[in-house]
């Protein structure tokens, strides 16, 4: 087996060779996925939306608004159910940063009255088997129906009124965070169209 | 020394003798980072799998094309391409295990399981043991990661590839989920497996 030697020319020109066909077949790769890339994100996004919002028949996905706020760094998107042309709810995305691991991103639907109809965490990363239970049904039980303006949305520790997950404290709190950030900024557009 | 194997010693090695988590410990990161469910090792298993074998038969093929002296970062280049094509394609696909794994795919990269077995065997190898190499290595791995997160999850979730055993406000020994236990565990099947692969 004779192997190449490592003569300068021969180094440049195994690299440049190796390199080329890697980015030729990346590039290609990357054209196949996008597609279904897109897809696979829009979709996660509407099925959010649908669990959060009651029955609609538009589609809020492609009807976006996204709205500039002093509390959020980045713009917040709010998307809008309608069932025959009538608002049936809106689900505003909203977020923490002081989660146990960062940041924890969650969509609130709410009912035209400003009451919570259901959440979705779209992203964490709390620790598994503790902050994680935030996803589940015991934890999330007590935001349904609440009106945040009356539902004070901080852990019982800190003098509010969320049922915290028990050794994940933090991880609620960045929770109620989030919630109260999509609230106040539901709040916000409601009242700009009034 | 190779070479005297046969081909189904050569793939059995990956599996029991050389096995690459509990015997050689190469690829600890991604071992001890996401296997707090069976069902992520499983998936990472897999991954690594797949990257293993496309990067051993390329390296198996081009390697009396490649100057000696700029091996490492050829190797390199064409792991992480396909790992780059892997992520591509979970997203694409399987956008819930893409999630799950999160950055542990991109880390693939700078796994010293896949890099080893290309320095060490696929260089010096012919095309078809290459590829039985890297299929043994690449099931040890994934069983070895299966196992571990089976062992955590079940410990620590008290459910199994997410099915349930015990409600959900049991209290199971939530160490095994966090970092700590992945140490604990994989001391322990460590030292089982030692021990069960000598007396066989």
């Amino acid at each position: 087996m004779s192997k190449k030697e490592s003569t300068f020319l021969n180094m440049i020109i195994s690299l440049f060779v190796i390199t080329i066909i890697a980015g030729v077949s990346l590039g290609f790769i990357n054209d196949l996925t996008k597609g279904p890339i897109a897809k696979a994100k829009l979709e996660r996004k509407v099925n959010a939306i649908k669990q959060v919002l009651p029955e609609f028949n538009n589609n809020p996905a492609e009807q976006v608004k996204l709205i500039k706020s002093d509390m959020a760094k980045d713009s917040i998107e709010i998307y809008t159910g309608m069932m025959d042309l009538m608002s049936i709810g809106t689900a505003v995305i909203g977020y923490s940063e002081k989660g146990y691991s960062g940041l924890v991103k969650i969509m609130v639907g709410f009912n035209p009255d400003g009451s919570i109809k259901n959440i979705v965490v779209l992203e964490q990363k709390e620790t598994p088997g503790l902050g994680t239970k935030m996803k589940g049904e015991k934890f999330m039980r007590q935001f349904r129906g609440e009106k945040p303006s009356e539902f004070n949305l901080k852990p019982e520790k800190d003098g509010g009124d969320i049922d915290a997950i028990a050794g994940a404290t933090i991880s609620s709190r960045a929770f109620g965070e989030a919630t109260q950030m999509a609230y106040d900024v539901f709040v916000e557009t409601t009242q700009s169209k009034n | 020394m190779a070479e005297k194997l046969t081909q189904k010693e050569n793939f059995l090695k990956g599996i029991i003798k050389d096995n690459p988590v509990f015997v050689m410990l190469l690829g600890m990161c991604p071992t001890l980072g996401v296997t707090s469910s069976a069902f992520n090792g499983l998936g990472m298993g897999v991954a690594t799998l797949f990257v293993l074998l496309m990067s051993n038969i390329v390296v198996s093929l081009i390697k009396s094309q490649i100057p000696s002296k700029v091996r490492i970062p050829a190797f390199i280049i064409i792991i992480a391409s396909f790992v780059t094509i892997v992520e591509m394609v979970l997203e694409a696909y399987i956008p819930f295990l893409f999630e799950q794994l999160g950055i542990f795919i991109p880390l693939i990269v700078v796994n010293c399981l896949i890099l080893g077995r290309a320095e060490a065997f696929a260089s010096k190898n012919h095309l078809w043991s290459s590829i039985v190499d890297a299929l043994g290595m690449g099931i040890g791995f994934t069983i070895a990661l299966t196992l571990l997160g089976a062992v955590r999850e079940i410990l620590g979730s008290g459910s199994l590839f997410d099915f349930r055993f015990v409600s959900e406000d049991a209290n199971t020994l939530l160490l095994f989920i966090l970092p700590p236990g992945a140490f604990i565990a994989l001391a322990y099947l460590s030292v089982l497996f030692k021990k069960v692969s000598k007396t066989n």
